[in-house]
């Protein structure tokens, strides 16, 4: 459906071009640069309308076009008639794509073909372009239905309804209601018993899967039924009670001749009860709701993307001198200014939080891009393959989305060309013999996760192992766990494929998907299992303009850790041997790991305390640790670019500016973990610092 | 006038130890003081570090540790002049550190004398020309040299790890 949602916008900026050229026309009718503009316009609508399946459109389009052709080709010269023709046909295009189309507006294309026709001759018969059967085109907009009907000794076992709803609310937006299984007598009523019948209408872009999850461990007992249902299909009332099974056709059709609302008459006549009624009118407002949300009503505003980033620079700014004034108010005990910046504060993270949202765009924008990668990649290595999208709505910030897509490219084409297996294969090891890739974007704690999942062959753990030990990778005593293994496809010049083909393994695969995902301060991790599939997991910020730090401070200086890297914090007495090393080794949790002292590696020259802060990160699925003098806290951190002349520093990301004005450096922990490998004789140099 | 104006250089005198240099006014943005410089660690010593400038993070150069001049303790004068330099097409700001800032004066053009080729404080390559204004020598500086993409590109290549031994003067 995004297709047609991209559609509608070219549509309009197209038949606006039109207009133009054609008013520009009227009054130089021989203008050639403004007849080419408008031919293509034409040609554009017509060419993309049969591609989203509006055949009529593109029908009409074609004599528009026809006509524009003669124009440009001298035989027809325009005039005052022809034009307001034109721009009738423009009007009547515009109607087609944006209104529905009915038997009347095809009557009018109708009519103005003939005119069209009348002007310029057509050469031969027109037929329309190929024809794209309309339902094909996607699952379709549409919501899920689930009915529950927890088991009857579901309250007596202990288990607890909410949660589950809680987990299905949370997959998007829902109605629920709730009825009886079958209505309570008084006599009977058993309080113990769970009578409840939960119908839950979600409007989610999840698979049926990931709502069967939600039910993992009452499956078996509970009656749970999930349908897909298209916004298609009826949102009258009684279509939504008949599907609920409270009344049956015959009847409401009989109620309906009778004209009134249908609600109120179902309910006086006692053949549904008022209640039933009532969830049904709940039901139907969710539906139409969500309706109206597919519709792209609101009109948008396309924006140069460097107004975006100065506006952003300014909240940056803004965010920083309220990070000040609440520091001269904390120290000032004045009770109006303490109001004041908190109201500022207020104001400034709401301003934040929607300067961010607009720069967000859904994911899904991209992926049309990647259909079509798969569809024709999988005609060209003869396999049969099928790509899923999920979550499409899922927000990044528009930097992080435009340099996204070559990593997951890479990634597609991997799974595409290594993961799926041809048909015979998949065949023989007892699968479908179509191969499914998925694609799955959802928020995860603050960060977006992005999974490109196929069901595949999985990766071959000995031939990696095998590859990796002929490359000299790593050495055979390794002993490396079956993970350890597959992570191995993400160390440079690495590649598996018996031999390289046009598609990928040209040794330049995952190191490179690696890199790019860690510049965007991401995380790739992986999951396989040898003849069921791969699994491949980008994690990454939401944006890159600020993101969550942990203020430290060495000496008289401060920096700030990505939070995301952080795992816990711990204290150390401070020994004599921790002044002269700049790495070491020590006890976290029962596993030695190694902890960089950040004073050594940054030659910070004031002395040492008797305590040292050493925070636990992960970087590149290592842990280590990073011993620092004191942390100061958690702070919302902008990032500002460090200089070019600091490019080749190691360790950086960039730097912010702090509450008192002064600049913290951001650390890259990455990138000061790679280069403590690389340094480690030279740091381990005698230190110059004396003893304290 | 406009024959007068060709002739005419304007050029901003300053302190860098005991030498009065002159670097030409239409690369200058500002001169602000002396502030805090947050050092980076693992950069070449004459890199002083970064400072805030409005919300802009902007580096800090001494130029008298890349010109190994003698090194003093930041006074009331030290200021700090901000020129706008290019690096492979990207242009952006660079602070100077000076022990003071004098004044803009205006010189003509023909006062202007070559350097001697000898006994010079600084690098001859990166001396514009020598005037005496006042009774005071000023040696002008061709920021456009020592800023040249060359140098750029060597400063930003050279900041590996520096293996000598932090100076003894304090810039923080």
């Amino acid at each position: 459906m995004d297709l047609l949602n991209v559609f509608l916008e070219e549509a309009r900026e197209h038949l606006n071009a039109l207009e133009e050229s054609l008013l520009v026309l009227e009054q130089s009718p021989s203008d050639a640069s403004e007849i080419n503009t408008a031919f293509r316009a034409m040609h554009t609508i017509k060419g993309s309308a049969g591609m989203v399946g509006l055949d009529h459109v593109s029908y009409f389009t074609h004599h528009v076009e026809t006509l524009f052709d003669q124009v440009r080709k001298g035989i027809i010269r325009l005039d005052h008639a022809s034009i307001s023709l034109l721009l009738d046909a423009k009007d009547h295009v515009e109607s087609l794509i944006f209104k529905e189309s009915s038997n009347e507006m095809m009557a009018i294309s109708e009519q103005l073909i003939h005119r069209l026709q009348d002007i310029a001759p057509t050469e031969h018969a027109v037929t329309p372009e190929a024809e794209i059967p309309p339902s094909q085109l996607d699952e379709g907009e549409g919501y899920w239905r689930i009915t529950i009907a927890p088991d009857e000794n579901a309250f007596v076992d202990g288990f607890d309804c909410m949660p589950v709803l809680r987990e299905l609310q949370s997959l998007g937006d829902s109605a629920l209601t709730v009825g009886w299984r079958e209505q309570p007598q008084q006599e009977s009523f058993d309080p113990l018993k769970c009578n409840l019948v939960f119908l839950l209408l979600l409007s989610a872009d999840v698979s049926k899967d990931s709502i069967h999850d939600a039910f993992m461990f009452v499956q078996d007992d509970w009656q749970i039924d999930i349908d897909r249902l298209s916004f298609n299909e009826s949102d009258k009332l009684g279509d939504i009670l008949q599907d609920i099974g409270a009344i049956d056709k015959a009847k409401i059709e009989a109620i309906q001749n009778s004209k009134p609302k249908l609600g109120e008459l179902l309910s006086e006549s006692g053949l549904v009860s008022e209640k039933t009624v009532d969830q049904a009118l709940q039901q139907q407002a969710f539906i139409r709701k969500e309706k109206e949300k597919t519709t792209p009503s609101q009109p948008t505003i396309k924006v140069p993307s460097n107004k975006l980033d100065r506006l952003m620079d300014l909240v940056s700014e803004l965010v920083i001198v309220h990070s000040a004034i609440s520091q001269v108010s904390l120290v000032n005990d004045i009770e109006a200014l303490d109001t004041a910046s908190e109201e500022l504060g207020r104001l400034t993270a709401e301003l934040r939080d929607t300067t961010f949202s607009v720069r967000m765009l859904p994911i899904g924008s991209t992926f049309g891009r990647f259909r079509r990668l798969v569809r024709d990649l999988s005609r060209e290595l003869g396999k049969q393959v099928q790509l899923e999208t999920y979550g499409a709505d899922t927000e990044l910030d528009k930097v992080v989305l435009e340099r996204l897509g070559d990593p997951l490219v890479h990634i597609l084409r991997n799974s595409l060309d290594h993961g799926i297996e041809m048909a015979d294969v998949r065949q023989a090891a007892g699968k479908s013999s179509q191969g499914t890739i998925k694609l799955e974007a959802t928020y995860e704690s603050g960060s977006v996760k992005i999974t490109v999942s196929d069901d595949g062959g999985g990766l071959h753990a000995d031939k990696i192992l095998a590859k990796a030990i002929e490359r000299g990778v790593v050495s055979a005593e390794d002993n490396l766990s079956v993970h350890e293994i597959q992570n191995l496809i993400f160390e440079p010049g690495f590649s598996t494929a018996a031999k390289v083909s046009d598609v990928s393994g040209r040794g330049v695969g995952m190191d490179v998907v690696k890199t790019s995902i860690e510049a965007l301060q991401g995380q790739v991790t992986i999951d396989s299992v040898q003849g069921k599939g791969t699994a491949i997991a980008i994690t990454l910020p939401m944006t890159l303009a600020i993101i969550e730090g942990l203020l430290v401070r060495i000496g008289i200086e401060y920096y700030v850790i990505p939070l995301n890297t952080v795992q816990e914090c711990i204290e150390e007495q401070t020994t004599e041997s921790m002044l002269h090393q700049s790495t070491r080794v020590i006890n976290c949790r029962g596993d030695y790991i190694t902890c960089i002292n950040l004073r050594q590696l940054f030659h910070v020259k004031q002395d040492m305390p008797k305590l040292q802060q050493t925070i636990i990160c992960r970087a590149q699925e290592q842990q280590f640790g990073l011993s620092v003098d004191e942390i100061v806290g958690q702070r919302q951190t902008v990032i500002k670019n460090l200089s070019p002349l600091y490019r080749h520093t190691t360790g950086l990301l960039g730097a912010t500016i702090l509450g008192d004005g002064n600049v913290a450096l951001i650390l890259d922990i990455n990138d000061l973990y790679d280069s403590c490998q690389l340094s480690d004789s030279y740091e381990n140099m005698p230190a110059e610092t004396p003893p304290c | 006038m406009e024959e007068a104006s060709i002739k005419k250089l304007q050029v901003l005198s300053f302190f860098l130890d005991q030498d009065c240099f002159g670097a030409e006014i239409s690369a200058i943005q500002e001169v602000i003081e002396y502030r805090p410089i947050t050092r980076v660690p693992r950069s070449p010593d004459f890199m002083l570090g970064v400072i805030n400038l409005r919300g802009q993070v902007i580096p800090v150069v001494d130029l008298r540790l890349y010109f190994s001049l003698n090194v003093s303790e930041p006074t009331v004068n030290t200021c700090i002049i901000i020129i706008d330099v290019k690096l492979s097409g990207e242009s952006f700001a660079l602070g100077l550190l000076a022990d003071s800032v004098k004044e803009v004066v205006e010189l003509d053009t023909s006062d202007i004398k070559p350097p001697p080729k000898l006994g010079n404080v600084i690098d001859n390559k990166f001396i514009l020309g020598m005037v005496e204004y006042n009774k005071l020598l000023i040696i002008l500086l061709s920021l456009a040299r020592i800023f040249s993409d060359d140098e750029l590109q060597h400063i930003a290549d050279g900041s590996e790890p520096s293996e000598t031994v932090i100076e003894e003067s304090d810039g923080t």
